[in-house]
């Protein structure tokens, strides 16, 4: 902002829109400052992974196979196959970030589109619906999310598909109780008076006021999501040899833990990196958002 | 059906369905609403105003309400045998709505010219642009100041006057606008406000030709901008009449009650508290098919309990619905 911006609105309210004055809350908490700063590192590397890898991450050489990190020309060592570990935990945040993105997209366009309908027309439609989430919540998590795998084959693809089916129900049941305490606003009744559609009032005048909680667990959503498909990976479900997946790389050198430590330390430490900033800016988000968090 | 008319509701009657059982929040209403007149809908809270309203363009939630019979006339057609599609046309393009709560009745996370823009673009076709410029025309046209940068604003940065303001205009924004209906339009703003808004109501409606509905518990605005008035009381219409009528020889007693509850100085010279009607309104639940306001009425006796009077003319335009009008007529606003 510069100076003759804030000399006008000193008079006036500032036109500020609801977005900026978030982001100036968001910049007061340190800890989502931190979250954010670590997922723009990491949306960063996986954008640019190719310029930043020093090397080609499935390429081998036996030769130097479990190298220390810190002692060659391979900064955080090598793998048991002789292949660079920094290039492949750099191509692993892009195939994590991926997973993150695809993984939510589905669980976000089909719990906000169920989870809107539900909430808006109540009745028996939303009984019907609320049963079979009930369904989908009572199976463990982890289970849901091998059966989903297990019917469509194991591949990276398939683990993103079922980890963002097995999100949409939470994302079912928080749209469809924002939209079932929104649509009951003056507004709503305002906008039906002035000729407004069902579905013009349930997508663009309802949605965009539940969008507050939706954010706070898209983003926690994000961190879970990279999480399952490590798991997935370290499983056998997920992603497939060589890609360097994070959590396929910890499960194919396991073994090693005693005496080649980084093969698997590193990469769960770039998970546990990512999936922390996720939840510090979720957290974040959600102090901001809920206004009874708000003092 | 003469031909300045522009609705006319029959022997309406609107029941709501509940646990408890049958609300019948309006009986065998009939009124009508002449072009470029306001009718004022006066009576307390739950005399089944906003249910009339709401009956009008179809914003009765149903279940549990249910609109048991009678006709609503809009303009050669019957509202009540309208699909919903050909409602929501008719909506906000020839029958408007403002509401009682400025403060809520605007969407909380737009700025107030892309809504008023929005309900453009939901009837009629153009451009963005030429739906933001009009928005700003309407701005200034309910008096506004500095439309163009106010359009920018979101809800929360204006007052509760210019959010009412701006309801209006989105009220406004038909292309061949009717009938406006007002429920409680300055019920939430202070008293300077309220004459504020509605004198421009009393301004647009000769500019742009329209009919007003006015739906109010207070007879300070009904003097002010109606031109005839309906009294309504525990969903029955009691009295009718033009604004001059109802004033100088209100002739029902409940309106006699309404009058003279209030406060004006010359009445109370010598004592200092308000009069009140005696009682309070019947549950609609257990209501019979007498006269409603039989139980707090000084006139009423065992006729009254019986059975709803029918319509006694006192005048061309003025008629009430009371079994003892020729006892009440000879007693005047004490």
């Amino acid at each position: 902002m510069n100076s003759t911006e804030t000399l006008n609105t000193i008079n006036a309210p500032a036109a500020e829109s609801p977005l900026a004055e978030h982001w100036h809350q968001l910049k007061r908490s340190k800890t989502a400052m931190a979250g954010l700063i670590i997922i723009l590192a990491f949306i960063l590397i996986a954008v640019f992974a190719p310029l930043l890898a020093p090397m080609d991450p499935v390429a081998q050489n036996i030769e130097m196979r479990k190298t220390a990190p810190f002692v060659s020309e391979y900064i955080l060592g090598t793998d048991d196959l002789g292949r660079d570990m920094l290039s492949r935990l750099i191509y692993g945040a892009r195939i994590s970030m991926t997973i993150g993105v695809i993984a939510v997209g589905i669980a976000l366009f089909f719990g906000i589109l169920i989870g809107v309908i539900s909430g808006y027309y109540g009745g028996m439609v939303d009984k019907v619906i609320q049963r079979l989430v009930d369904i989908m919540l009572a199976f463990p998590y982890i289970l849901l999310t091998i059966v989903i795998v297990a019917v469509l084959g194991p591949s990276l693809t398939n683990a993103m598909v079922a980890i963002g089916i097995s999100q949409i129900p939470r994302y079912i049941r928080i749209v469809r109780a924002s939209v079932m305490a929104e649509k009951e606003s003056d507004y709503v009744m305002a906008e039906r008076a002035l000729g407004a559609s069902d579905f013009e009032l349930m997508f663009l005048s309802i949605l965009p006021n539940c969008l507050a909680p939706i954010s706070v667990q898209a983003t926690l959503g994000f961190g879970s999501a990279i999480l399952e498909s490590a798991g997935l990976s370290f499983l056998g479900l997920g992603a497939q040899p060589p890609t360097p997946e994070w959590g396929l790389m910890i499960a194919s050198s396991k073994e090693f833990v005693t005496s080649a430590w980084w093969i698997v330390t590193l990469p769960g430490i770039a998970t546990l990196l990512a999936v922390l900033g996720f939840n510090l800016l979720g957290d974040g988000l959600r102090d901001i958002l809920d206004p009874r968090l708000r003092d | 059906m003469s031909d300045d008319t522009l609705l006319t509701m029959e022997n309406v009657n609107v029941h709501f369905h509940t646990r408890r059982g049958v609300v019948k929040a309006v009986r065998d209403l009939s009124l009508h609403i002449k072009k470029g007149e306001t009718l004022a809908l006066v009576g307390e809270s739950g005399c089944g105003k906003s249910v009339t309203a709401h009956t009008i363009n179809q914003l009765i939630p149903m279940p549990p309400g249910v609109i048991e019979s009678g006709s609503v006339i809009f303009r050669d057609r019957d509202l009540l045998k309208l699909p919903e599609k050909e409602i929501r046309k008719l909506r906000g393009t020839q029958i408007s709505m403002i509401f009682q709560e400025p403060m809520t009745s605007l969407n909380p996370v737009f700025k107030i010219g892309e809504q008023l823009a929005d309900v453009f673009l939901t009837h009629q076709k153009m451009t963005k642009k030429e739906a933001h410029a009009k928005a700003v025309e309407l701005l200034d046209l309910v008096k506004i100041p500095s439309p163009e940068k106010r359009a920018h604003d979101y809800p929360h940065q204006l007052s509760g006057g210019m959010r009412q303001r701006v309801m209006i205009a989105m009220a406004l924004a038909s292309p061949e606008p009717g009938l406006m209906i007002a429920d409680e339009p300055t019920t939430a703003l202070d008293v300077t406000i309220q004459a504020q808004i509605l004198d421009l109501l009393t301004d647009l409606k000769d500019k742009v030709d329209m009919s007003i509905l006015l739906i109010t518990h207070d007879m300070g605005v009904v003097a002010e901008t109606a031109d005839r008035v309906v009294v309504m009381y525990a969903g029955r219409k009691v009295e009718e009449g033009t604004v001059y009528q109802i004033f100088d020889n209100p002739s029902h007693p409940y309106t006699l009650g309404l009058l003279n509850s209030l406060p004006s100085n010359e009445k109370y010279a010598d004592h200092s508290r308000l009069e009140a009607i005696p009682g309070n309104v019947p549950d609609l639940l257990t209501l019979g098919d007498g006269c409603p306001f039989a139980n707090r009425c000084s006139w009423a006796d065992e006729a009254c309990e019986k059975s709803f009077p029918g319509i006694t003319e006192l005048d061309e335009g003025h008629s009430i619905w009371c079994h003892k009008s020729e006892e009440v007529k000879n007693r005047s606003v004490r």
